[in-house]
């Protein structure tokens, strides 16, 4: 009799390996590995051909050179206006969703908040650049309307990166707004309407502090997103985008400076970690809790 | 904004409610109401689920607009008010405390809406938690109260406002029975602490009879009686309320004669009673008769039951002994309808058996007939 159980209890734990087997593998060949030799990379300086010693220098390149650092900040601070314009666009949507609309009509906003997702984003955001290069359709239309003298270039401004980056994101922002806007008692906001309470007092007070699992949650994933968005800043601002992930690209691609551009993704991960940590201090929330919500 | 100010009928009236209609899609849900609260009272509203109690204390609310007529409320029309500018407070069925707030915080916050300073405000708060008995529990959460504290912080944060009315919209459901009753003999006295109006609405007749200076009996959108508790139970004046306010025996039949005020009735299975009749009734036509289990005599013997009342005998099919308010279950001899008695609270009975023969009487005075109302029935 031991030494079945023993064996059921092998057998168990042989199971929960193997199941567990593609998500630890996947976790440590394809993420853990090559961060890494990254972050071995980015701790080299070439001396020679095929020489190499440890130092920080790529580091201290950073630092050192205006453009890099500037390009960081910039990237930092857009994304963190994307994401706060996102959440702005996407609370009123959500609240239609979780309060308003019933039923079908629900499913169907909902929906309609996916259907962007249906087309890659490649082809979303050429679709983008249709819309608004010179000769596209909207300068036209603003011309035909007598609004400008001549077509105007609506590309390559620091807005369009933004509509193009908070349209991107809308969705993961909506997703967790109505899923904790959902769970709010109708009868919370009706109790605060009764004791004197008005719109904007009951959003700040009721609505708010229910919701904030969910909009500190969606505000994580967006802004990582939208930090580490290539494609959208590069298409949508051009040449003159500087977008921090584009400077890793140059690295990489055009220079083959592995070294450099190593130091500049761990820079870009030590952000991004440090912007969902200071979002998480500010608004008081505990990361396994807006987890489940996101 | 000014609303129009009503000339008070009244000036003892805090509310008023008059002509109020409110229809949904084809469901006329409140249907032409008038009625008025006296100041200081506990007015119930007593009715099924779907009666259109809920809807009428929405619209005394303002969450809901009626259709037509005009609610008054301390003397002002409130037509055009908004709920959170009405002298009206709620407490709701489910309470709804803000589970992001400590229970301090939760009184504060009408006051706080009102542009009370925060000390000023957490002061009174503290205030009226003693008031109800919570004082020193301001800065715990509301989930680490009990039922019943948290239903003295949803009196505690509407009565910091001092309203005029303030509405209770069935806030004993969701508490278990030992609790309820508890928290009956805990609201009259909170209520007559304060001196509030409270408009209660209920379908619980226990709690309605309990707590009301006055209770209206409400049914497909209209009050079938408004009376006090005593009169409701004493002298319903329609089938529903007869069969809805307290236990009754609900007989069915024709009416075989009317001397003045007493008619004798004949059930389907041909048993013969005799009760006082309450609005007109001709001979031959169909009939209710009601009569309360504790207003019956017992004997063991016939002669035993006072002279000129007519004896019935039954046998007892099932005995419901709940202390005071145990009950036997008859089957009637002659036309075995099912026919519910009080036992005398002396013991007298103590040793009745299932199957046992026995015999009973009762008052006409006692026992009232209506004429059929069909639906109600």
């Amino acid at each position: 009799m031991p030494d079945q159980t023993q064996t059921g209890a092998a057998y168990g734990r042989l199971l929960l390996a193997l199941l567990l087997a593609p998500a630890l593998l996947w976790l440590l060949l394809l993420i853990i590995l090559p961060h890494v030799d990254l972050a071995l990379l980015s701790f080299r300086e070439r001396v020679a051909p095929r020489q190499y010693v440890a130092s920080l220098a790529q580091y201290r390149t950073f630092f050192g050179e205006p453009l890099y650092w500037h390009v960081f900040v910039r990237t930092a601070l857009l994304s963190a206006l994307a994401t706060a314009l996102t959440l702005l666009v996407a609370f009123p949507i959500a609240w239609v969703i979780a309060k308003l609309a019933r039923g079908r009509a629900s499913a169907l906003l909902f929906m309609v908040c996916l259907i962007p997702f249906w087309v890659s984003e490649t082809v979303r955001t050429l679709g983008w650049m249709i819309l608004l290069r010179e000769s596209g359709v909207l300068p036209q239309l603003l011309m035909h309307l007598g609004l400008t003298h001549q077509p105007v270039e609506l590309l390559y401004h620091d807005a369009t990166i933004l509509v193009g980056l908070v349209y991107t994101s809308l969705l993961f922002m909506v997703v967790p707004l109505v899923g904790s806007l959902e769970s709010l008692d109708n009868t919370l906001i009706e109790a605060a309407y009764d004791l004197g309470g008005k719109g904007w007092s009951i959003l700040r007070e009721i609505v708010i502090p229910h919701a904030a699992p969910g909009i500190t949650a969606g505000c994580i994933v967006v802004f990582m997103l939208t930090l580490g968005n290539y494609l959208t800043p590069t298409l949508l601002g051009g040449k003159n985008s500087l977008w921090f992930t584009e400077q890793i690209y140059t690295q990489f691609i055009t220079r083959f400076n592995w070294e450099q551009g190593a130091a500049f993704g761990f820079l870009l991960l030590a952000l991004s970690t440090a912007m969902v940590w200071l979002g998480l201090r500010l608004s008081g929330q505990r990361f396994s809790d807006v987890m489940q919500r996101a | 904004m000014t609303s129009p100010t009503i000339a008070r009928a009244d000036p003892t009236t805090d509310l008023e409610v008059r002509a109020v209609s409110k229809r949904f899609d084809t469901h006329l849900a409140v249907d032409n109401l008038s009625f008025a609260v006296e100041r200081g009272s506990f007015f119930s509203i007593l009715g099924p689920s779907g009666c259109g109690k809920t809807t009428l204390l929405r619209m005394i609310a303002g969450f809901i607009q009626p259709d037509s007529g005009d609610i008054a409320i301390g003397g002002r029309s409130m037509r055009q008010v908004a709920p959170n500018r009405r002298p009206v407070n709620m407490v709701f069925q489910q309470l709804a405390l803000f589970p992001m707030m400590s229970v301090a915080q939760n009184v504060a916050f009408g006051l706080a809406r009102r542009g009370v300073g925060r000390a000023a405000r957490l002061s009174r708060a503290e205030a009226m938690l003693e008031r109800v008995g919570l004082a020193g529990a301001g800065g715990k959460r509301t989930d680490e109260l009990s039922g019943g504290q948290r239903q003295r912080v949803a009196i505690a944060r509407s009565m910091v406002l001092e309203p005029t009315l303030l509405l209770l919209d069935e806030p004993l459901g969701a508490l278990d029975l030992k609790l309820r009753e508890h928290m009956k003999i805990e609201l009259k006295q909170l209520q007559a602490a304060f001196g509030t109006t409270f408009v209660y609405i209920t379908h619980d007749q226990s709690e309605a009879l309990v707590l009301s200076d006055h209770v209206a009996v409400m049914n497909h959108g209209r009050f079938e009686q408004l009376g006090t508790p005593q009169e409701l139970y004493y002298g319903p004046a329609t089938p529903f309320v007869a069969g809805f306010v307290g236990a009754n025996n609900h007989l069915h039949g024709k009416a075989l004669a009317v001397d003045g005020m007493i008619v004798e009735l004949a059930t389907q299975a041909g048993w013969v009673v005799r009760a006082r009749r309450h609005g007109a009734i001709a001979v031959g036509a169909a009939v209710e008769a009601f009569i309360r289990p504790e207003a019956t005599m017992l004997a063991r013997a016939a002669a035993e039951l006072p002279a000129g009342l007519t004896a019935h005998t039954g046998e007892v099919i099932s005995l419901l002994f709940d202390g005071a308010n145990s009950v036997a279950l008859l089957r009637e001899l002659k036309s075995h309808a099912e026919f519910r008695i009080a036992l005398p609270q002396t013991g007298a009975y103590a040793d009745l058996k299932v199957g046992a023969r026995i015999w009973f009487s009762f008052d006409p005075e006692r026992a009232l007939c209506f004429p059929a109302s069909g639906a109600n029935a």
